[in-house]
């Protein structure tokens, strides 16, 4: 019999919104499950909160927790700070986790500061880098900072639990195990509408609806596009490869683009297969939003630009004439497979 | 109305420069600025004062040299600027600043009720958006974070309806006040400071707070005491394996194109001939929530 209060757990935070989970709690959850190899006596569990969401659990244990604990209640329909709050603390001082990982989105980021203040313990926040220190067995939560001219590892040595957050598609998303099953502890939250100062009075869908962070091919303009005319050609050769246009900051700065597009530092975090960066000279704050991509292609005009330290091949020449080009080879080779 | 503003004096962290040798900050000469996000605080609390009448009050805790911040501050329309340094503050984490923001509250709240508390989203050297909701959570009022735009803001009937900015698209939130709210630049536009503000803050000088006096705080909740989080280690980031370098100039516009899709082709990342039906993930929650 394994004694209860022994056991390290590492808690990853599963975020839902609608009775959908957010895939970044799976991607915590592929990082949970290599801490746990290094952590002995440990066990990786979820943390579920919502109405009616218990069919998320199931979820959970394919992609490795093997105990769920699960609040139930209509005030967490829809996020609100304080049930929220309230709810996954009380699980925390219930519990004792020794690891809490949250995924560092708006909810994520507004939950973990609340729970971390109310629990009076360390949060390291969107760490790009998960390990378990070896000679201290701590959560090393490593992150970019000053604005990702500097990583540093954070540790949190005698507070617990540890908690971080980490952004969504930083970490890999694991393959799920179909027949995985775990255990479901439910408990209960003991407030009620009347407890909670803020009321959702209205929802404004986000137009377009763009995701840049799940896009496969990201087809991404700098300062060196010149002008907004630009972005056309980027949003074009994007049709063509059934992706997105992406943006350093200078170009929503200038208001030639929406802040949606923008990759880096003060944008999204993106792990595309194909990063085209054209006209992005590759300052750091920008680097540190692509550069897990898996093929980055850089064009521009300067062979010195930072943007070719990191890219998988450069090409050194006018993106005016370069993507353009592109556009017609890509076309001839779409066309090829359609005869074939 | 009442606001309190919480700001904070950062590195402009797009002219950091690291030492490559050291893998430390090189901090000469590098120009101390207000947060951004905090400007668009102070400049909502302003327009707020000049609608409903009022007082802005603005703090920070920070080196002797954040009066500078402050003094900013009083330029924008600030009434009343309150420094709080020591050097037991130094090292302070997330957790160890709210608790001395917290604090400080209660000890304006003493002096009469407060209204709204402001916090821009984040501070751009730290970019953690944590101190905030810390503060939130520590005054026991409510939080808003991402605030984009307040819709409506009755201080008699102490209600507030506030946009929020999600992933998804725009929560519209009814709020009890005082509420506090961490905001987007978007709250409110930075404007010019007028010149009776220049005049007043040429002279004015912040209060200053020590760890102990007019305020005592719990030393050991302060500084690096009070720090459940310590760096370990810190490094410049390590440089991704670079791969060739072709030239338009030197092998012609259609060859380094060729070769750049055989080389994407051959790496495996993605099969650009069979995107054809490309999906475009332009489900603004299927693709997220999967």
């Amino acid at each position: 019999m394994t004694d209860e209060t022994a056991v390290k757990r590492i808690w990853v935070f599963i975020e839902q919104e609608e009775g959908r989970a957010h895939q970044v709690s799976w991607e915590l959850m592929g990082a949970a499950t290599r801490l746990s190899k290094e952590l002995e006596g440990s066990q990786v569990e979820g943390v579920l909160l919502g109405y009616n969401v218990a069919h998320i659990a199931e979820e959970a244990y394919r992609y490795g927790a093997s105990r769920v604990y699960l609040i139930e209640d209509p005030v967490l329909e829809k996020y609100r700070n304080l049930p929220y709050s309230v709810g996954a603390s009380k699980l925390v001082q219930k519990y004792k986790p020794e690891i809490f990982l949250i995924g560092a989105t708006t909810l994520g980021r507004d939950l973990g500061s609340s729970i971390a203040t109310r629990v009076r313990t360390g949060l390291t926040a969107d760490c790009t880098e998960l390990a378990i220190d070896p000679n201290l067995k701590i959560l090393a939560a490593t992150r970019p900072t000053f604005g990702g001219n500097l990583m540093a590892t954070i540790l949190c040595r005698t507070h617990r639990p540890q908690m971080a957050t980490v952004r969504p598609r930083v970490l890999p998303l694991p393959e799920p195990l179909p027949t995985a099953t775990g255990e479901l502890i439910r408990e209960s939250l003991d407030l009620s509408e009347d407890d909670i100062p803020v009321k959702h009075v209205g929802f404004i869908p986000r137009e377009g609806g763009l995701n840049i962070e799940y896009a496969d091919v990201i087809v991404a303009g700098g300062r060196g596009l010149g002008s907004p005319d630009g972005i056309k050609l980027l949003e074009e050769l994007a049709g063509l490869l059934g992706g997105v246009v992406g943006v350093s900051r200078p170009l929503v700065d200038a208001g030639w683009i929406s802040y949606e597009h923008q990759v880096g530092q003060t944008g999204k975090t993106v792990r595309p297969k194909l990063y085209i960066a054209a006209g992005i000279s590759g300052a750091v704050q920008h680097r540190v939003g692509m550069a897990n991509s898996d093929f980055i292609l850089a064009i521009n005009t300067d062979p010195n630009a930072p943007i070719f330290q990191i890219a998988s091949l450069g090409i050194v020449g006018d993106l005016y004439e370069v993507i353009p080009e592109l556009i017609n080879q890509v076309k001839a080779m779409q066309q090829g497979t359609e005869r074939s | 109305m009442h606001t309190v503003v919480a700001i904070k004096q950062v590195p402009d962290t797009t002219n950091v420069r690291i030492n490559p040798e050291t893998g430390t900050l090189i901090r000469e000469g590098v120009p101390a600025i207000i947060n951004p996000y905090d400007l668009h605080a102070v400049e909502l609390a302003v327009r707020l004062k000049e609608h409903f009448g009022g007082k802005v009050t603005v703090i920070t805790m920070g080196p002797p040299k954040a009066a500078e911040a402050l003094i900013e501050c009083v330029e924008q329309g600030a009434d009343r600027c309150i420094l709080i340094t020591d050097r037991k503050f130094a090292a302070a984490d997330t957790l160890a600043t709210s608790y001395v923001l917290a604090r400080a509250i209660e000890a304006l709240q003493e002096e009469g009720p407060i209204d709204l508390y402001l916090f821009g989203l984040q501070a751009i050297d730290g970019d953690t958006a944590q101190v905030g909701p810390g503060v939130a959570t520590r005054l026991n009022v409510p939080l808003i974070s991402y605030a984009l735009h307040i819709e409506s803001i009755d201080p008699e009937a102490r209600v507030a309806v506030v946009h929020r900015k999600t992933e998804r698209g725009i929560e519209v939130l009814r709020t009890r006040l005082p509420a506090l709210l961490t905001v987007l630049k978007e709250i409110a536009p930075v404007q010019r400071a007028p010149l009776p503000n220049l005049i007043r803050a040429a002279r004015y000088k912040p209060e200053v707070w020590s760890s102990t006096d007019p305020v005592p705080f719990d030393q050991d909740q302060i500084g690096i005491r009070g720090s459940p989080t310590v760096v370990g280690r810190a490094y410049t980031p390590a440089p991704r394996q670079a791969g060739d370098i072709i030239r338009v100039s030197e092998l012609g516009l259609q060859e380094c194109v060729k070769r750049a899709l055989q080389n994407v082709q051959a790496s495996g990342a993605v099969d650009l001939a069979s995107i054809v039906d490309a999906k475009r993930p332009t489900d603004g929650n299927g693709g997220e929530h999967s």
